[in-house]
């Protein structure tokens, strides 16, 4: 096995196409517990972290752009960005420990095609864009376009992303993101929910829900979005998110949770996110 | 806090000074299992069973010998055939399968190789060929007619010879006329529960390096007892005890689960095919599907009560489920039924055999499955007569003369101080704040004694060390040095505590029953009285007086002329031992016992916590340990163990269970997702200790490492059902359980 640390995009794609086999890491937070239990053999370890466009975060032209190996915490401690998505930056602040997010990266986390990663479900709620380089240039997707599948993504073996696009949500927006797990940390989400609403006054105008950790991908629910929007968030609506989320639930039984369980969690995690960012929306964050 | 201070007035007894290992540990300099390595060693991997119940048709080791690196396989046929009825029998086979593999996890084949990476690799090139067997998954599955054998050997302990079983044991303790009282009970309650296996959780996986040479074991290891890893290696290797040295390592955590071996004869034969040392150390996934969890349990109480309060009948039936292999959990949880008068009663126990991992002790071993289960009982007792849950407990609270379920008279126990002090408490004094219910519990455990030897020699300075044979798991060597400082009157840090080796110090038994600081403690006084003895007569030469006339105060000797009523200077130790040459020779003492009096350690605990109704989580806001010490030697270090046995009963209340497939295989065989509690998930553990003295200790010491362990799990069940109506029966009390549960209602 080797590694490789390129300092250039093209660097990093050349290495992915002449070893098949080989595959790029940030933080590897995930890449060597899949190592360790012998899931994972890589010929080669391209690691991203030395290449600066990955590693840096910047806002100009109504948007944030984010490398996709950036460290979680320096998302976490921006408090700029953090103002802004709040939702976005709390995912990224749940994942694994705080030494693991000195480490673990928006890249990482969305490529690992966990359905349960935390930083996901807030992004594709804000309609953040990957960035993704490859052999044959760059191209740029949805976020939420990216995983297909437990472990897979829609990535050639060459590709990899480079940086994440969101574009800065409209006035009065806010977002939230919230996670089940049986302890209060270093765990797995069982079921997560972001919601990203923009209010009108006391009504809902725009709205975004994500669940996580209940489907084989993150999963937009449309129909939770149609019962917000128009609504000023009364006990009717929220029963009708938290019953749209749960209807929207194709989990799986396993060890970390069961079907039932999920399918009625997601409901009350995802009208949960609902008021809170409502009221981040109200309060102008 | 100490809620009964005690009476006596000791210098150091019950003081905290800062640990004699302490800075060892803070530092990193402190050898555990895994740090020592010796020139040339080898790394040893286990080949481990896929399936739960298998025959080994065949091992061929050719393949993963023929690879780099490797120099030495060893399957069961390397290890001598002991007889089924050796009382190591099963520890061998456990160790490593001979014939027919038990467990999904156990051990069939071992390699030796120059590296980790290539002992895996050949570990996965021995073909083993299996003929898959009927399963044991569970205690209903174990106990059905016509089940198949969980393990062909068992026999039921305490029957007449017959055919193979899959109980371990069956008991019936009986006292009263439980029928006849139940049905003039005003009250009764009749209730099912059942626990998952837990494990220990230590930090530490087992580790070990063996170097076999000129017909000799040297091991270096962390357990709880070197020298039961002595025994226990050579009876697998079919060697004589001098033929195994163990050295001990520190140890990062045992709780009963490192009182058995895993490692050592495996890396000894390794080491003796190799002609070099040989290194283990487990992962934590095998330590996890290849170690010993606490068993599993389906128990059903029924309880009587008068519509005052008096408890006057128990009815239980109580199975556990032990893994493969014998054991006496069944009749130890009927054992541990001990903190009511119940004047009635009748417990009919099951050790149950299941084709899962072999149970090894768990702090308090059985205890905390039979207190869930009847703590539970006696809080829905205590709700249908309205009264008080310490009132009902106080009215029926064991006390001295009263009998346990085996019939044994209690000697002085502290359960009412700790009901007490409970009441008494600040906590229990506060409203539970707002959105938080409470509950309490009690926990009993009776404590061992067994064999103990100490050694303490004297140093020509004045200063002394104090040899024990008790690996020090929970601050015992600055228990040890305290004693011999409060008993020879010298400053606790003169004093050097050692754990020794198993060739330097007299035998003693594994650090387990709360026993170390109670029987190994009782060596070290009485090896200090005996040097005292010497010291008086020492004393009385250079005085120059009858030895008669000398008495030892404060550290010193006193005669009539030295320091007492005719004036002078009292002849300090260290002027003693200054003049050992003239005098006889060095100063040194041994003692060797078989400790009797193991007093039983009561405790007692409250919580306040939240349900999430909508999701079932629990958090506990507000938790309080009250336990009888009998007298805390080092205050700090009863503290920890209060506090370590309540968040490991926290953690087997909340989320830890093993999750096994339909095949038997662990799905769980991780820290991820095997949920041990985090810190932040715990409040402060508030603790109160009580000290009622053991009279059968020369301070009064009961253990404390283990009764802490027994009331957490009814505790929150308690606090939930106030919190919630629910009843929960099920461990663990996990989320998805707590919301089926609350979606029933």
């Amino acid at each position: 096995m080797h590694y490789v640390a390129p300092t250039t995009v093209g660097e990093a794609c050349s290495l992915l196409a002449d070893n098949p086999g080989s595959r790029v890491f940030a933080g590897a937070t995930d890449l060597v517990p899949q190592m360790r239990t012998g899931r994972l053999e890589p010929s080669v370890m391209v690691d991203l972290k030395r290449i600066d466009r990955l590693m840096s975060v910047s806002h100009a032209d109504g948007r944030w752009t984010i490398g996709a190996a950036t460290p979680a915490s320096d998302l976490t401690h921006n408090a700029a960005f953090t103002a802004m998505h709040p939702g976005i930056s709390e995912g990224a602040g749940l994942i694994g420990s705080d030494q693991i997010q000195n480490r673990s990266s928006l890249g990482g986390n969305l490529c690992n095609g966990s359905p349960a990663a935390d930083s996901v479900p807030g992004m594709i709620a804000a309609g953040a864009r990957a960035v993704i380089a490859g052999a044959g240039g760059e191209r740029t997707i949805p976020v939420a376009d990216v995983v297909t599948g437990p472990g897979q993504t829609s990535l050639a073996a060459d590709e990899f992303i480079v940086e994440f696009e969101i574009d800065d949500p409209a006035a009065n927006t806010g977002d939230a993101y919230l996670r089940m797990i049986p302890r209060t940390e270093m765990d797995i989400a069982v079921v997560g929910a972001a919601v990203r609403l923009t209010m009108d006054g006391d009504t809902v105008s725009a709205a975004g829900v994500v669940l996580g950790a209940v489907a084989p991908t993150a999963v937009r629910v449309p129909a939770a979005e149609a019962a917000l929007v128009g609504s000023s968030l009364d006990d009717d609506t929220l029963a009708a998110v938290a019953a749209a989320a749960s209807a929207a639930c194709n989990p799986i039984d396993d060890k970390r949770g069961t079907i039932e369980y999920r399918t009625q969690v997601a409901g009350v995690l995802a009208k949960r996110a609902a008021v809170i960012a409502a009221e981040r929306a109200q309060n102008g964050a | 806090m100490t809620a009964t201070e005690n009476p006596t007035n000791y210098k150091w007894v019950g003081t905290r000074p800062i640990r004699h290992d302490g800075f060892d540990k803070v530092v990193g300099k402190a050898r555990f299992g895994a740090d020592l390595n010796l020139p040339g060693q080898l790394h040893g991997a286990f080949v481990r069973s896929p399936h739960a119940h298998a025959r080994i048709v065949s091992i061929d080791t050719s393949a993963a010998e023929a690879m780099p690196g490797v120099k030495a396989v060893v399957t069961g046929d390397d290890f001598p055939a002991l007889d089924p009825t050796h009382p190591n029998y099963d520890t061998a086979v456990n160790c490593m399968a001979r014939g027919e593999a038990f467990y999904h996890g156990h051990a069939v084949a071992a390699v030796a190789a120059t590296t980790k990476a290539e002992a895996k690799a050949a570990a996965a090139a021995v073909e083993v060929e299996y003929e898959v067997l009927p399963a044991v998954l569970s205690i209903a599955d174990s106990m059905a007619d016509g089940a198949p054998l969980a393990n062909p050997n068992n026999h039921t302990k305490f029957a007449p010879p017959g055919d193979p079983s899959n109980l371990a044991t069956i008991t019936n303790l009986a006292r009263g006329d439980v029928d006849q009282a139940m049905a003039d009970a005003d009250v009764v309650v009749e209730m099912g529960f059942d626990c998952a296996h837990v494990h220990q959780g230590y930090i530490e996986p087992h580790a070990c390096v063996v170097d076999y040479g000129d017909g000799k074991a040297n091991v270096w290891c962390s357990s709880q007892g070197h020298f039961r890893v002595r025994s226990m290696t050579a009876d697998v290797l079919g060697v004589d005890n001098s033929k195994v040295k163990v050295v001990p390592a520190e140890i990062g955590g045992g709780f009963g689960g490192k009182t058995t071996i895993y490692l050592e004869p495996i890396a000894a034969k390794l080491s003796e095919k190799s002609g070099k040392p040989v290194k283990i150390t487990m992962t934590r996934e095998e330590v996890l599907r290849g170690s010993g969890p606490a068993p599993s349990a389906e128990l059903r109480i029924k309880i009587g009560a008068t519509k005052d309060g008096e408890l006057t009948a128990i009815d239980g039936w109580m199975a556990y489920g032990v893994g493969a292999f014998s054991d006496m959990a069944g009749l130890i949880g009927a054992m541990s039924v001990a903190s009511y008068k119940f004047p009635n009663l009748r417990m009919e126990t099951y050790t149950a055999l299941t084709n899962t991992p072999k149970s090894a002790a768990y702090r308090a071993p059985s205890a905390p499955h039979a207190a869930w289960a009847i703590e539970s009982v006696v809080d829905e007792i205590a709700t249908e007569l309205g009264m008080d849950p310490i009132d009902l407990r106080l009215k029926n609270a064991a006390v001295e003369g009263d009998l346990t379920a085996m019939g044994m008279p209690h000697p002085r126990v502290g359960l009412v101080e700790c009901l007490e002090a409970l009441k008494a408490s600040d906590h229990y004094q506060s409203v539970p704040a707002e959105g938080t219910s409470r509950g309490m519990a009690v926990g009993f455990w009776f404590n061992i004694g067994e064999e103990s030897s100490a050694t303490v020699n004297l140093n020509e300075d004045g200063t002394a060390n104090v040899i024990t044979g008790s690996p020090d798991i929970g601050g015992s060597r600055a228990s040890m040095a305290l004693m011999a400082a409060e008993t020879l009157g010298i400053d606790v840090y003169s004093i050097t505590p050692i754990v020794a080796d198993t060739e330097s110090v007299g035998f003693t038994d594994v650090t387990e029953g709360s026993r170390a600081t109670f029987a190994t403690g009782k060596a070290v006084v009485e090896a200090c009285e005996d040097l005292i003895e010497q010291l008086k007569a020492r004393a009385a030469t250079i005085m120059g007086v009858d030895v008669g006339e000398v008495a030892w105060v404060d550290g010193a000797a006193v005669s009539p002329g030295h320091g007492g009523g005719e004036g002078g200077d009292p002849l300090t130790l260290a002027q003693i031992t200054a003049q050992a040459k003239r005098t006889g020779g060095p100063l040194t003492a041994t003692a060797s016992l078989n400790a009797a009096g193991a007093g039983p350690s009561f405790a007692v605990h409250c919580a306040d916590l939240k349900v999430d109704e909508e999701t079932g989580e629990i958090e506990i806001v507000r938790y309080t340990a009250v336990q009888d010490a009998g007298t805390a030697i080092h205050p700090s270090y009863v503290e920890g163990q209060m506090q370590g046995g309540s968040v490991q009963g926290i953690g087997w209340a909340l989320n830890e269970e093993y999750i096994y497939n339909a095949d038997g295989a662990m799905e769980n065989a991780s820290f991820l997702d095997y949920r041990i509690p985090v810190a932040s998930d715990l409040p402060l553990i508030e603790t109160i200790i009580v000290e009622v003295p053991n009279p059968a200790h020369p301070y009064g010491v009961r253990g404390v490492g283990e009764t802490g362990i027994v009331p957490p799990m009814a505790t929150i069940g308690n606090a939930v059902k106030a919190a919630t109506g629910v009843r929960m029966t099920s461990l663990p009390m996990s989320p998805p359980k707590v919301l089926k549960r609350l979606n029933e209602r």
